[in-house]
């Protein structure tokens, strides 16, 4: 049986609704209760710092306990001196990926900035994690004024370095279509999405893609804090 | 983690959408047999459903014409013919063809429908709803109201309403049983839930695509368990997953029976659980 990784998961408070026991304990407690052998997890509070270096510490601290199931994702902010150091750390402890967050951290996708990073992430083998959004627009604070990454931005960024590998969080069907169809299959073989975002049964949008974009292309992903972890796990059996 | 029925109890699901042949979707008998057939997988008992119109295919999803709402209710009908003992009806109206919407009411429970859709036709606070509101409470029948969670300002395409615009309604109708509709459907669930603390009348359906963690916590300490109704809108894992989750709450066994069919059972009266 496949072991089931958990590509989308956080710890860490949010500035504009409380999460309940956003903690690595409460993390690994729900992952044992659902049957989830490992996570990758990144820190909520990093993408408001403006030093992320500073959050990746905190998320390296708290999930030191855990490091056997709970894989650190720290956060790089390429407009901010020092963040080739966080990707070398990223690196050097054996982390999977990489998040960042343009709309949060006020850069361009597609810019310089981001063809740095890019670079920097292809070159350390370590996937770039884009997160769409954080919560549903409909219930955003009046002080939450990042907007949702668009797909013109996933498609810049994955056109910026041929080796940069992307893992695209919290889309949705039709943004999943724009970016795959929008892109050479050389491109679009560079980048995965979570499911946490697209609609499972009776609309079947997670079906619909696994046909047409293919299934190899999606990994499960919760979205813990913010969202029950059960549903991602459900649409994949739903789907299955 | 299962999705098969962890007990045998009834599971109703009061805010269910059909499709028809009128709603320009080549796909719609297999998004209607895909429903069903995950239903008895889940272990749902009874769908408890409403067609608003042709979906937007002939005239607006949520200010469906008279004719395309006639349609919806008589396809809606046909199901109920089809399923009688998986599926019973809402009465879907557009408040602004008061008689038409009057006439759909009293026609659609002659014939099994249990309750009133109200979508986004007119803000639910609006006079113009008192009829049906006077006719849902004569007819002992709850009106299931869509709803915004919070609206901040207004939106193409609905005349969308909130928990405060519901208030008014039920305020001015008290033997009127009104559910705002799903609580996991956009919007800011949490001035919702707060809003309600203390009304006795607006139940509260769980569906809708929304799965934020919290949001079923204060379900219960705003609304409480035995003002709950379980429900999946368009999407049936994010019912599953709070149903799930709910589950794991530590609810009472008399509370999850409650949220799982007994509060149905209370609200539209023992024809919501089969023969």
């Amino acid at each position: 049986m496949t072991e089931l990784v958990d590509h989308n998961a956080l710890i860490g408070g949010y500035p504009f609704r409380a999460l309940p026991d956003p903690t690595p304990a409460r993390l690994v407690a729900d992952m044992e209760r659902l049957g989830i052998a490992r996570a990758w997890v990144g820190h909520v509070p990093s993408i408001f710092y403006r030093d992320v270096a500073a959050g990746n510490d905190q998320l390296f601290a708290a999930l030191a306990p855990h490091r056997d199931r709970l894989l650190p994702v720290p956060a790089a902010n390429p407009g901010y001196p020092g963040w080739d150091l966080e990707i070398e750390r990223a690196r050097r402890e054996g982390c999977p990926a990489v998040r960042t967050y343009p709309a949060h951290y006020g850069f361009d996708a597609g810019g310089e900035l981001m063809l740095d990073l890019a670079a920097a992430c292809a070159e350390a083998g370590l996937e770039l994690v884009l997160t769409v959004r954080l919560e549903d627009g409909r219930q955003r604070h009046p002080l939450d004024v990042a907007r949702d990454l668009i797909g013109a931005e996933v498609r810049a960024a994955v056109r910026l370095n041929p080796k940069v590998h992307l893992l695209v969080t919290n889309a949705d069907r039709a943004l999943v279509e724009e970016v795959h169809f929008g892109s050479t299959r050389a491109e679009a073989s560079r980048i995965r999405w979570d499911v946490s975002w697209i609609w499972g049964p009776p609309e079947d949008h997670l079906a619909i893609l696994y046909r047409t974009v293919g299934r190899d292309r999606f990994v499960l992903g919760t979205h813990f804090p913010f969202r029950l972890p059960e549903n991602a796990l459900f649409k994949l059996e739903l789907t299955t | 983690m299962s999705v098969a029925p962890a007990k045998t109890s009834p599971l109703v699901d009061v805010h269910v959408h059909f499709l028809h042949d009128r709603c320009g979707r080549a796909d719609w008998q297999a998004v209607n047999a895909r429903r069903l057939a995950l239903g008895e997988r889940i272990g749902i008992t009874m769908h408890v459903a409403s067609i608003l119109g042709t979906w937007g295919h002939t005239s607006p999803t949520y200010f469906p014409s008279p004719d395309d709402v006639a349609y919806g209710n008589g396809a809606l009908l046909e199901l109920m013919r089809a399923h009688p003992d998986r599926i019973r009806g809402y009465v879907t109206v557009n408040p602004n063809f008061t008689d038409h919407a009057l006439r759909q009411i009293e026609t659609g429970f002659d014939m099994g429908m249990i309750g009133v859709k109200l979508a986004a036709s007119r803000r639910a606070g609006d006079r113009l709803l008192d009829p049906i509101a006077e006719l849902a409470a004569v007819r002992r029948a709850p009106v299931l109201q869509h709803i915004w969670q919070h609206r901040q300002r207004e939106v193409p395409g609905q005349e969308i309403s909130d928990a405060i615009d519901l208030m008014e309604l039920a305020g001015r109708h008290p033997k009127t049983q009104f559910i705002l509709a799903h609580i996991g459907g956009g919007g800011d669930w949490a001035h919702s839930l707060r809003a309600l603390v203390g009304v006795p009348n607006i139940w509260v359906d769980l569906s809708g695509s929304g799965v934020d963690r919290g949001m079923l916590e204060l379900c219960v300490e705003c609304v409480g368990a035995p003002r709950l109704l379980w429900g999946t809108d368009l999407t049936m894992d994010t019912g599953l997953a709070k149903l799930r989750a709910i589950e794991a709450m530590g609810l009472s066994a008399d509370e999850m029976e409650a949220v799982r069919w007994k509060n149905a059972e209370r609200l539209f009266g023992a024809k919501v659980m089969g023969d």
